[in-house]
């Protein structure tokens, strides 16, 4: 399976490549921002999503919205293919009204001028106070007149943790990650690791360096900044080297069975990881029901209070939608209004990026599987610590890819993640530089 | 003209394999048993080597979730296949059938119409003369050598043109081209079609379309039941040109539907079962056309390389 995916990746990337050399377009073209009037008469929109159970939300719109339908187009994940789906569409001209697209990507879209400018839209600009601030700043890149997609899902983080594991040995729920390594020391003792440092999940490692306060990228305006080697990622990037090096924590590849095992039998003891990561312990151990709770990140700093975010996703209106305004409708009611986001809250795990979503039922309640905690309720303190100062940028397919390479050369002794860091921002900036995206070097 | 003399030559050349299967069974009583050992060793050790992941995935495929990831991986628990194999099929409506459906009409129907038309295009070019025909035919067989997954782009930018991207017609028509099965036609053709037999045919009034239809394909069928297997399989696994064709879920085949399921298993769990459970499913139909049409496909590879 891996091996078939990474297949599809390269051949992807290859069709990428081929498709868009010739059409990068620099940053900031002009706003197109002054046309967003209503259609006249009945409107039919395509919305492209990969949410199972999408149809019957849209169905629920399309009853109360008749001059307004929407139809469901569907797809592999963003990176699967859809996204270069997206891309060949745009280039063919008959991209779908609205897309799925997650804030790791939505740069990529936007240096490629593929994204809509909504902010003249009815009640966008407004909506601005309706979302957790930080999801705010993912769609509009920090310019307060432009807003290029809605906000969907947030994957702010938190700490699994075995409540019965820790408890029987005696060990202190650590709150810094300086208590953390400490824990990790204790745990191996016992025979466990405290945590999976994962090899591929770099946006799990772009998380942690968010929470720390770093930033990989920037956008002035007219040039990209890459910094995946700042003293912040240096200062994370060491920290988890130390780990590794001593064999305080396991390498196994994540989401495989031998993951899953790990966990399932008690011998990794906590995960760093998003709201929706909930569901995956779940399924993943499924042995150790009712032993798991949720506590907040370890912070760098004794009585900190920050999260890092892992994931998520936004809803953005394309070039060449006819119909903008209606568009923009539609997206504002899916991730606002409390029947749509309980519907994808049930069908898909959403953890929804409005404020009034973190108050849903169906957020409030106790979970069996973690002791009938109320986890979420850590979730939304969590996402409101999240900074949002964090800015992804337009090749992060390629960073990951190049990022996860040195990482997998890590945890096996080859390198270590700090020379990782150096390749994938060296790799990164000429990626951009090949794209004729104005970088600095 | 140059072409009627090695063509004989020439089946011989494409399908060897065969050829060198019929003398062997004889030759492998005189080897040293160490030799003879040796071979099945080897052979034993592909088939493991092919037949343990269809293995696991039985296994794998008859557990439920919570045995999944707890018990040995290459041994059954509970064997609640027939209830997974239920889940799968009601989930959202039986959308798996729906693609499964979809892929027998891709992969079945374009494995047909392209046999048909690999056929002709291969007897004629094999008993026709006309000016050009070496130059088509080296057209073609440059075909074979670009992978299908390099014309995706360009025919989604094609089909972009004339509207019928995420269509039927967007997969299904460009699965209906197979230039190996030109190649392959055009063999099989000039060696085992007698020019005497069409010219009988001619002198007896049949026009040329029937003289193809009711003389020539018979002699063919061996070749041709091996164009429609090996388009049926290509077709049946073609992942890459659905992916970029298609948006909407009820024209999925069955290789890009569990993909999507397979993309999104961090998020909801419980594909992971019915993704195991499709990719079962999904090989029965491969198994069965195979184990139906191999007498044909067998016949025409050693016949082929007899003459």
């Amino acid at each position: 399976m891996r091996m078939k995916k990474r297949a599809v990746a390269v051949a992807l990337l290859t069709a990428a490549t081929v498709a868009l050399t010739g059409c990068a377009t620099s940053g900031s073209t002009g706003t197109d921002a002054a046309a967003c009037a209503p259609s006249k008469g009945k409107v039919d929109l395509t919305f492209t999503t990969w949410i199972p159970g999408m149809e019957d939300t849209v169905a629920v719109w399309n009853k109360a919205n008749p001059d307004i339908q929407v139809k469901v187009q569907t797809g592999p994940n963003g990176n699967g293919g859809t996204y270069q789906n997206f891309f060949n569409q745009l280039k063919a001209g008959n991209a779908p009204d609205l897309g799925q697209i997650e804030y790791d990507a939505l740069p990529n879209f936007r240096v490629q001028d593929g994204l809509t400018d909504l902010a003249a839209c009815d009640g966008v600009l407004d909506a601005k106070s309706d979302f957790v601030d930080w999801t705010w700043g993912q769609v509009n890149f920090g310019e307060d007149k432009s807003v290029y997609a809605i906000p969907q899902d947030a994957g702010p983080m938190a700490m699994f943790y075995r409540t019965d594991l820790f408890k029987a040995n005696n060990i202190e729920i650590p709150t810094t990650w300086a208590e953390y390594a400490t824990a990790a020391e204790k745990i191996r003792a016992t025979g466990g690791y405290i945590t999976n440092f994962s090899q591929s999940d770099i946006n799990q490692f772009a998380g942690f360096v968010w929470q720390a306060g770093g930033k990989w990228f920037k956008n002035d305006g007219d040039k990209w900044t890459v910094d995946l080697t700042d003293p912040t990622t240096t200062k994370v990037a060491a920290y988890w080297q130390d780990l590794i090096d001593r064999d305080l924590v396991s390498t196994n590849p994540p989401w495989t069975d031998e993951w899953n095992n790990a966990y399932n039998s008690g011998s990794d003891w906590t995960w760093n990881s998003a709201a929706w990561g909930a569901n995956s312990i779940a399924s993943g151990a499924p042995d150790t029901a009712g032993k798991w709770a949720v506590a907040q990140s370890p912070q760098w700093k004794a009585g900190d209070k920050a999260s890092g975010n892992w994931g998520g996703s936004s809803t953005a209106v394309f070039k060449g939608s006819k119909h903008p305004y209606e568009a923009a409708k539609f997206a504002l009611w899916l991730n606002t209004s409390a029947e749509s986001l309980t519907m994808l809250n049930k069908s898909a795990n959403l953890y929804p990026a409005a404020k009034s979503g973190l108050d849903l039922p169906a957020l409030k309640e106790g979970v069996p599987f973690y002791g009938d905690q109320a986890i979420y309720d850590e979730f939304a303190t969590a996402s409101a610590q999240v900074s949002p100062d964090f800015v992804w940028g337009p090749t992060m397919t390629q960073t990951y890819n190049d990022v996860s390479d040195g990482f997998k050369g890590a945890v096996s002794g080859k390198g270590t993640l700090a020379e990782a860091l150096k390749v994938g921002q060296a790799n990164t900036i000429a990626a951009m530089s090949a794209q004729s995206i104005p970088v600095n070097k | 003209m140059s072409t009627m003399i090695p063509a004989p030559a020439q089946p011989a050349r494409g399908i060897r394999p065969a050829q060198s299967k019929t003398p062997k069974a004889p030759l492998a009583q005189r080897e040293s048993p160490f030799a003879r050992g040796g071979a099945l060793i080897v052979m034993g050790v592909f088939t493991l080597y092919f037949l343990v992941p269809i293995w696991w995935l039985l296994v794998a495929a008859s557990k439920n979730r919570s045995q999944f990831n707890t018990t040995n991986p290459l041994w059954f628990a509970d064997f609640s296949l027939f209830e997974n194999i239920g889940n799968l099929v009601a989930y959202r409506d039986g959308v798996y059938l729906k693609w499964m459906l979809n892929s027998a009409l891709y992969a079945g129907g374009g494995a047909a119409i392209g046999t048909i038309i690999a056929g002709m295009c291969g007897y004629a070019l094999a008993k026709y003369r006309f000016p050009g025909r070496e130059l088509i035919f080296n057209v073609v067989l440059g075909g074979v050598l670009v992978p299908a997954t390099a014309l995706a782009l360009p025919l989604f930018l094609i089909f972009s043109q004339i509207s019928l991207t995420n269509t039927f017609w967007s997969v299904f028509l460009p699965s209906l081209v197979s230039p190996f099965g030109v190649y392959l036609a055009r063999i099989y053709a000039s060696a085992s079609v007698p020019d005497e037999l069409i010219e009988a045919a001619r002198l007896d009034g049949a026009g040329e379309v029937r003289t193809f239809f009711t003389v020539s394909v018979r002699m063919m069928v061996p070749a041709l039941v091996t164009v429609f297997l090996f388009q049926f399989v290509a077709i049946w696994n073609n992942f890459f040109l659905p992916l970029i064709m298609l948006r909407d879920e009820t024209l999925f085949p069955v290789t890009l539907g569990l993909y999507a399921w397979n993309s999104q298993v961090n998020q909801i769990p419980v594909l992971r079962d019915y993704v195991l459970i499709g990719a079962l499913l999904s090989i029965i139909p491969l198994i069965i056309i195979f184990l139906l049409l191999q007498r044909f496909w067998r016949n025409g590879l050693s016949a082929g390389s007899v003459k």
